[in-house]
Order: C-alpha cells, then sequence, then structure tokens
C-alpha cells in the first residue's frame, strides 16, 4: 500500500444489542477498525460472529448500542441529516450476502438494478435510468436484454452479479461485500472475484470485503480482522497475518482450509480453538498494536508470550 | 488401494431424462461406475453436471419428471434401475443407502424433538426393542461429536447451531445402519472451521460403522483429504476418473485441468485468478463429441465431432479425452496445478510450535 493513507471509514467502540432488557444479546461488542481509502479490506470469523451486524450497522440498517461511526471524518451513526443520508447511501453499498434471497422476486432486473435511484435526490429521467441500468449491467458482464428478466431466470452467478450491478449504479465509493461469493460455484468465484478487482482498479473503488474463507482473502485483501463472537482479535496486513498469526483462534481459522493436496492434507493438523485457555478472569484482554499495524486481543502475560514469538520470528 | 475389491453397487451406460415443458433435457449421459465396498468416492463437478441426479438414481428419488431412460444399477444382486414403485425402494432408502444433504433443516422435522428422530431411525431400520433405544440414540449424539447428549436428545432442530444441525443429520442417517453413505455438498453451508470438523467426523464414523461413503461437491480442496477416489463429471458424464493421487498430481483431462486451476489456493496475488470461460452445453440439445470442447482453448477438431472413449492411464485411472489417443498432438497441463504438489499448509506449523500454549490440537 501507498505511503499516504487517507482514512475513509472508521469504526470506533462499535456495540451492537439485540432483543429486549430481559434477553439482551449483544452481537458486536467494543469494535474498532479503520478502513483507508482504496484498500480490500477483510473481515472474517464464523458463522453468527457479528461480521453482516457490522456491515449492517454501516449503512445504518442496523442501530447501535454505542461506539460511533465516522466516513471521511464526519460521524454517520445516529442521528444524521437527510441531506446527508441520501448522500450517504449514494456513497456507501452493500453487496449482500445470499442472492437468492436479497432479489425481489417478482421485480423485473431492469427495476431491481435501478431501484436505488429512485431515492435520490435528482431523480433521473427515464432515459438516463435506461442508460444507467444498461451501462451497469454490461460493467458486470450480463446482456442488456437480461434487464427484462426475473432473477429466477438467472444461474448463482449471474445472481451475483445482478447484486454487483445494483451497488455499481449508484457510483459508489465503499462496498461492502457480505460474502459475495461463498454460495457460488467454484468456476463463477473466480469470475466474480475478478470483476470486483477490475471494478476496483478503474474506479478507486474501497472494499469491506466479509467472508468465512481465509483462503481467498488471502489474494484479495490488503488487511484482515478476525472477528470471534462479536469481538474483534486480531486485525493485520494479510501476508503478515498469514506469516504470524498470533492469536490461536486466528491459528485454528488457518488450519481448517482445505489444502487442495491429497498428502500433505491427509498429514495436516487441525486445530480447535478453546476460548477457555484464556484466564480472563482477573486480567481482562485489551485491544493492543503488538507491532505497527498489528492490534491483537490479549492480557498482559499473553501479549509477553506473544512479543517473544514475534522476535524469534524476526 | 488393494486390487481384488468386493464390488457393492455397480453402474453401467446409465441415462436419466427429465421432460420440462414439451422439452427433454439429457441429464445423465451414459455413465458407469464401480463402487468399491468401504471405500470413499468423491463426485466433483460445476453446478448442473448431475452430481445430485445420479446419485439420487440410486435411492429412486428423482423428481417425477425425471426417469432412468437407460442403463442398469447392480446393488445387492437386483437391477435398482427397473424399481418403479416405493415399496421396492422402501427396503434401500435408509436402511442400506442413506443420504446426508447439504441444507440440514430440509431433512430434520421442525416438530419431533432431535432424540425421537433418531429414535424413528432406529426402530424402523434396527428392529430395536424401545427399552434399549434411548441408550442407543445417545451413543450416537455422541458419536457424531454432540457435547451432553442426554440433554441435546430432547430438543428441537432450531435449538441447534447449522454445523451441529449437520450432525444431527448425519446422526439419523448413521442410526439407519446403512452400507452405502451418501453426502450431498455436507459442508457448503458451513464456515471452514466447522467444515473441517464434520469432514474429520465423517471419516471416524466411516470406520466405526464399516460404511462405503459418496461425498459431492464443487470444491476439490474439500475432497483431498477424504477421498480414496475422485470421479470428475461435466454435462451429465463422468470424464475423468481415479485415485485422490491419480487426479490431483497426473489429471488428464482438460475439464480438470480447468477444475483444479480455478483453486484459489493456487492463485497469486495481484493477478486474475484463473476461471472458466463459457457456460456448460445446454442439455436440451443433443451433446456433439466432447461437451468440454467449446470452452477448452487448445480443444482438437475431433473433440468437436466425436465423443472421445475412456483411455486408460492405469489400472485405477481413467480419462474420456482424446488428448490420450497416440495419433493426438502433446498438449501440457497449465503450469500452475503441477504446484498442487508444493502447496504449504496456510497455517506454518514452525510459528506455531513457538508458542507455547497456543490452540490446542484436536
Ligand atoms: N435482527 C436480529 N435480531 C436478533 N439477533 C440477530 C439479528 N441479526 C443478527 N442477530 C444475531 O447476531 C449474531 C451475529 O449475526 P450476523 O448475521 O452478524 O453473523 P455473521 O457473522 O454475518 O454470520 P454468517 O457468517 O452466518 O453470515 C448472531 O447470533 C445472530 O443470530
Ligand atoms: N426436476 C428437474 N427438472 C428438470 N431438470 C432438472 C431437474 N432436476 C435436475 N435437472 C437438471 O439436471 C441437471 C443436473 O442437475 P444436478 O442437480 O444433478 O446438478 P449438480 O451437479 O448436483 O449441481 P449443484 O452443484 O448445483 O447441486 C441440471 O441441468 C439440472 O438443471
Ligand atoms: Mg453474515
Ligand atoms: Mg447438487
Amino acid at each position: 500500500m501507498n505511503e499516504k493513507k487517507e482514512l475513509l471509514l472508521q469504526v470506533k467502540h462499535l456495540e451492537v444489542t439485540f432483543g429486549n432488557r430481559s434477553h439482551k444479546f449483544r452481537a458486536v461488542d467494543d469494535v474498532s477498525f479503520d478502513i483507508y481509502k482504496g484498500e480490500t479490506f477483510g473481515l472474517v470469523g464464523e458463522s453468527g460472529s457479528g461480521k453482516t451486524t457490522i456491515g449492517r450497522a454501516i449503512i445504518r440498517i442496523n442501530p447501535i448500542s454505542g461506539g460511533e461511526i465516522l466516513y471521511k471524518g464526519e460521524r454517520i451513526s445516529g442521528k444524521i441529516s437527510r441531506k446527508k443520508d441520501k448522500a450517504l447511501t449514494r456513497q456507501i453499498q452493500m453487496i449482500f450476502q445470499d442472492p437468492m434471497a436479497s432479489l425481489n422476486e417478482r421485480a423485473k432486473v431492469d427495476y431491481i438494478v435501478s431501484e436505488g435511484l429512485y431515492s435520490g435526490e435528482h431523480r433521473p429521467s427515464e432515459g438516463d435510468r435506461k442508460k444507467a441500468v444498461e451501462e451497469s449491467l454490461s460493467d458486470v458482464g450480463l446482456l442488456p436484454e437480461f434487464s427484462s428478466r426475473f432473477p429466477h431466470e438467472f444461474s448463482g452467478g449471474q445472481r451475483q452479479r445482478i447484486g454487483i450491478a445494483r451497488a455499481l449504479i449508484m457510483e459508489p465509493e465503499f462496498i461492502i461485500a457480505d460474502e459475495p461469493i461463498s454460495a457460488l460455484d467454484v468456476s463463477i468465484r473466480a469470475q466474480v472475484l475478478n470483476l470486483l478487482s477490475r471494478l476496483q482498479k478503474e474506479r478507486g473503488l474501497t472494499y469491506l470485503f466479509i467472508a468465512h474463507d481465509l483462503s481467498v482473502m488471502r489474494f484479495i485483501t490488503d488487511r484482515i480482522a478476525v472477528i470471534h463472537k462479536g469481538r474483534l482479535v486480531e486485525l493485520c496486513d494479510t501476508e503478515r497475518l498469514f506469516a504470524a498469526p498470533l492469536h490461536p483462534y486466528t491459528q485454528a481459522l488457518l488450519s481448517a482450509i482445505p489444502l487442495p493436496d491429497p498428502i500433505s492434507e491427509k498429514k495436516k493438523k487441525l486445530l480447535v480453538y478453546d476460548p477457555s485457555i484464556h484466564k480472563y478472569e482477573d486480567n481482562p484482554p485489551t485491544w493492543t498494536e503488538i507491532e505497527p499495524g498489528h492490534f491483537i486481543l490479549a492480557n498482559e502475560p499473553e501479549l509477553e508470550k506473544y512479543r517473544r514469538q514475534l522476535e524469534k520470528l524476526g | 488401494m488393494d486390487t481384488k475389491q468386493e464390488v457393492i453397487l455397480s453402474v453401467r451406460d446409465l441415462e436419466v431424462k427429465f421432460n420440462l415443458r414439451g422439452k427433454v433435457l439429457h441429464a445423465i449421459r451414459g455413465v458407469s461406475l464401480d463402487l468399491y465396498k468401504g471405500e470413499s468416492l468423491a463426485i466433483v463437478g460445476e453446478s448442473g453436471s448431475g452430481k445430485s441426479v445420479f446419485v439420487k438414481t440410486f435411492m429412486g428419488l428423482l423428481d417425477s419428471n425425471g426417469y432412468v431412460s437407460g442403463g442398469s444399477i447392480e446393488y445387492d444382486g437386483k437391477n435398482l434401475a427397473q424399481y418403479t414403485q416405493d415399496k421396492q425402494w422402501r427396503n434401500i432408502r435408509g436402511g442400506q443407502i442413506a443420504m446426508v444433504l447439504q441444507d440440514p433443516m430440509t431433512s430434520l422435522n421442525p416438530l419431533k424433538t432431535v432424540g425421537k428422530q433418531i429414535c424413528e431411525a432406529l426402530k424402523l431400520h434396527r428392529n430395536m426393542p424401545k427399552k434399549q433405544m434411548k441408550d442407543a440414540a445417545i451413543e450416537i449424539l455422541r458419536d457424531v461429536g454432540i457435547p451432553e447428549p442426554e440433554k441435546r436428545f430432547s430438543q428441537y432442530p432450531h435449538e441447534f447451531s447449522g454445523g451441529m444441525r449437520q450432525r444431527v443429520v448425519i446422526a439419523i442417517a448413521v442410526a439407519c445402519n446403512p452400507k452405502i453413505l451418501i453426502c450431498d455438498e455436507p459442508t457448503t453451508a458451513l464456515d471452514v472451521t466447522i467444515q473441517a470438523q464434520i469432514l474429520h467426523l465423517l471419516k471416524e464414523l466411516k470406520e466405526k460403522y464399516d460404511l462405503t461413503t459418496i461425498y459431492i461437491t464443487h470444491d476439490l480442496g474439500v475432497v483431498a483429504n477424504v477421498a480414496d477416489r475422485i470421479a470428475v463429471m461435466y454435462a451429465g458424464d463422468i470424464v475423468e476418473i481415479g485415485t485422490c493421487e491419480e487426479v490431483f498430481y497426473n489429471p488428464q483431462h482438460p475439464y480438470t485441468w480447468a477444475l483444479l486451476s480455478s483453486l484459489p489456493q493456487l492463485g497469486v496475488k495481484g493477478q486474475e485468478l484463473f476461471s472458466i470461460k463459457g457456460t456448460p452445453p445446454n442439455l436440451f440439445y443433443h451433446v456433439e463429441g466432447d461437451a468440454f470442447a467449446p470452452r477448452n482453448p487448445q480443444a482438437l477438431n475431433i473433440d468437436f465431432k466425436e465423443r472421445p472413449p475412456y483411455f486408460e492411464v492405469s489400472p485405477t485411472h481413467k480419462a474420456r479425452t482424446w488428448l490420450l489417443d497416440p495419433r493426438a498432438p502433446k498438449v501440457e497441463p497449465p503450469e500452475s496445478i503441477r504446484n498442487i504438489r508444493n502447496l504449504k499448509p496456510l497455517l506454518n506449523p514452525d510459528f506455531v510450535k513457538t508458542a507455547a500454549g497456543g490452540a490446542s490440537d484436536e
């Protein structure tokens, strides 16, 4: 990454709670991270760890119960003006997790893709709207004729691209891509990933990329944050994270990635994360920058151990 | 592998068709396969290649608009391809051949406790007296790695997480005491840590219950761990079959090459990931020649005209590609897939060793 990093998004001590007073459930707990302009920031963690909830908090679908979120230095969480709300809706777009469930089955592609434009400040003329739909469909490699079809008439990969087209039509600066490839066939996965990285180069887009598969994340992200049960446990440059994964949960995630080599895979050791190894009762953990750009959730004795490990690695 | 293996299920020249709005879709186009007792076979191939349809014919589970239009399926001296009535299938389903599906919720009854569902399977397929059933069910729940099985016995499916539900589905399948266990994308809906645990579990159960297993997946990475043999399907046909090592280290069919090249683990940062161009053939029409030819940049002329036969690479390895014909020009597999042998685990074991404590071994 380049030297002069420009901050785009800041998430500070974010907390999201669900449920009522008697059944309170904290899905996101004291989560802090920054995203720089032009980078691809990865968020990984197991099912239910709160990844989607963070994405939805940023686009202001999920109300937050603590902390704040800044975009280009300005607060975007909590109460904001109508005007700012409209501008943000354009600038930040989310590609939703399930391409099967997130598209309106009864609407044609033409409407689905341009739906966001109707809510903008200036409604486009019918001609401009049609042109924009055509352009964004072609951006994602779909034919203009497809606009008169219904979602169920497409394959999984095509539906995922419809989801991307509807985000692109808003000409966003920042895209939250929630597991955009998990449901897809391997051959289509590569197509969608290549498309996202091409668009990033052409338009200088910034991505928050949510996934549970670290093998894919390795090739597309600049930095990765690992989340476990609503808390970040480690955050680091991608290459460094693979070279020096400190947190036992990060290690367990890495060990679980299938290795497509029968001999080494059959010898591979699977690590299972057991949270009870942490002795946090008297000595709670803090979110600490252990080396430049490498953050970890740990208490003092653990930090000491991690520092020794890093020293040995050199 | 052993050379004198007992064949438990034998498929010959199987054809499956579907009637759809007055047209006929040819989903399985002449597939033969011998399944060996005690082996673990993986069937891989992209979406729509016919993996699920193929195995559904072993249990009479084709949708009502589908039918076997040719070939045979020999099991235990009977030809399953000729079964027409549910009554005939009743002896096969569950008790002989059981299936675990991708989405655990669709295979569980939300209104019955997990324990009850396992007991029903035990009663039906093992003729077990009522008194013993509860203990046996708890034992199976423990075998599939569910903590506190006594408590879980009386809970409902919605009280389990996705990964735990899949374990319950596996428990029910195992309770039927099948000879063959088919797992259709058993882990696609799960995240990688849970996926790895379930695959590990299936391997253990296979030994304990003496099962023959078939895994279906579109992810080649998953099968390196579990498969003795791999069958690669494309457009309703097995285009290559061999031992796990043969298919990974010495693949022959251009489609297998493409599938291996798509593995994200082979990608190089900053470069485009490999993707297979084009789309699979439309199975409403007759497929001419090698079905993969239109998507294969190096296809030979004959690939567009004549369907290749199987060529034997070794006694356990064969592929349907004209490239193996002695007259064919020499075409090398792509460079990248030769790196498969040199893949390093993503987690550097030496680094983990430097940590005193850390994550514990399984
Ligand atoms: N609207 C809601 N009401 C109540 N609980 C919710 C709601 N949305 C999410 N949760 C809970 O919050 C937790 C985090 O959910 P989230 O969807 O963010 O997980 P995730 O990391 O995206 O998981 P996955 O990988 O399965 O998509 C889960 O326990 C979930 O059940
Ligand atoms: N009931 C049906 N009617 C018509 N066509 C069908 C039916 N069921 C399956 N097919 C077709 O048969 C072919 C093979 O489908 P199958 O479900 O076996 O694919 P698959 O390899 O299991 O794919 P996936 O990885 O997506 O599960 C596809 O072209 C599919 O559209
Ligand atoms: Mg999610
Ligand atoms: Mg299938």
